[in-house]
């Protein structure tokens, strides 16, 4: 028997309080259809995962980087099969916004850079920190700090002064 | 937080669902008899709980002891269900599921593994007798501490252990509980 001395949680505590943000922010970054696929393979790999934490601190920002990299493997998985002929002058990349709650918001967000809207929705969508979102993204907190600061700039252009 | 954030930050589509997780090493759920909620668990296909206990504690010290890979995950509870409520139907005098006691310290362990043999369906024994019989005759009391922090109770018999004087003493469930499947068993031996 394996004794644990991290003393995580029960998976089941982590799945009931954060299976919303995590379904919430997989179809903010892969769309309504792809969304609920990533939010499954992003719960698969964290339960597979789990054991082998060295650290019971930030689960859930743990869970939101999983989340997003599902996300990014989706996304990937998908490019190949569009035709570059035919790419459209708007970026289909992102989640389709027209049916959306707020689809003006989220059509912006959807033809931000990747890096940036990544950025963005981790952080307002996810409720992460730079910390957070920098993990996610692998790069610094400095870092994110301006990919979401230069996302705001871009929407706020985009949607008009007292968006 | 700008109008801007606030409206990034509301995001929202409606039917999220839940995720669908493969077996869990410790699956568990919770069961409501007539000696109250009793929170039951497997590992490995042995029994590793039927407490009493909150959900939060017990799935907790699951978590430590066996995997934290825990998950409420009725179905595998299918079979213990099954035999519990037989039991407190009086139509079962034995349970066939096995136990893992992996919450139970050394000693708890040693009060607890033979219990089985050391009582028997409709009959009771008192502290002292069974701290004799597992070679601790002065124990009397740190055995009925172990009783008393029975992981797998009803499937261990710790309800059959009562004080030397006839009294019942005490009962993770309540002695309402204990007195209940005192006289469960006794009525149907009685009737056999």
């Amino acid at each position: 028997m394996v004794v644990m001395t991290v003393g995580l949680p029960p998976f089941q505590a982590l799945v009931d309080a954060h299976w919303r943000d995590v379904a919430r922010l997989a179809r903010a970054l892969a769309g309504p259809v792809d969304g609920d696929d990533v939010a499954q393979r992003a719960w698969e790999k964290a339960f597979a995962a789990y054991p082998g934490l060295t650290s019971a601190k930030n689960l859930r920002s743990w869970l939101l980087t999983i989340t997003a990299r599902c996300a990014t493997d989706v996304h990937r998985a998908r490019k190949p099969q569009r035709p570059l002929d035919d790419a459209p002058a708007v970026a289909v990349d992102g989640p389709d916004a027209a049916a959306w709650p707020d689809p003006n918001l989220w059509q912006a967000v959807n033809e931000l850079p990747e890096r940036q809207r990544y950025a963005i929705t981790l952080k307002y969508v996810g409720d992460l920190d730079h910390h957070g979102v920098a993990a996610a993204l692998d790069t610094t907190p400095a870092a994110s700090r301006r990919l979401v600061s230069d996302a705001l700039a871009t929407l706020r252009r985009t949607l008009g002064v007292d968006a | 937080m700008n109008a801007l954030e606030d409206r990034l930050s509301r995001f929202s589509t409606p039917d999220l669902k839940p995720p669908v997780l493969p077996d869990a090493d410790v699956a568990y759920a919770l069961h409501d008899t007539a000696i109250g909620t009793l929170l039951l668990a497997v590992a490995h296909g042995r029994v590793v709980a039927s407490s009493f206990g909150d959900e939060e504690t017990i799935t907790g010290r699951l978590a430590r002891a066996v995997s934290p890979r825990v998950l409420r995950q009725p179905r595998a509870l299918d079979a213990v269900r099954g035999e519990l409520d037989e039991y407190l139907a009086g139509e079962r005098q034995e349970f066939t599921v096995q136990v893992d006691l992996a919450l139970a310290t050394p000693f708890q362990q040693l009060v607890l593994s033979d219990l089985r043999t050391h009582t028997s369906y409709g009959a009771t024994k008192s502290y002292g007798e069974l701290a004799g019989e597992i070679d601790r005759p002065k124990a009397a009391r740190a055995v009925g501490t172990a009783l008393g922090a029975n992981p797998v109770c009803v499937l261990l018999p710790c309800h059959r252990i009562i004080g030397s004087s006839g009294s019942l003493t005490g009962y993770a469930g309540g002695l309402d509980a204990k007195r209940y499947l005192l006289n469960l068993e006794k009525k149907r031996t009685r009737s056999a």
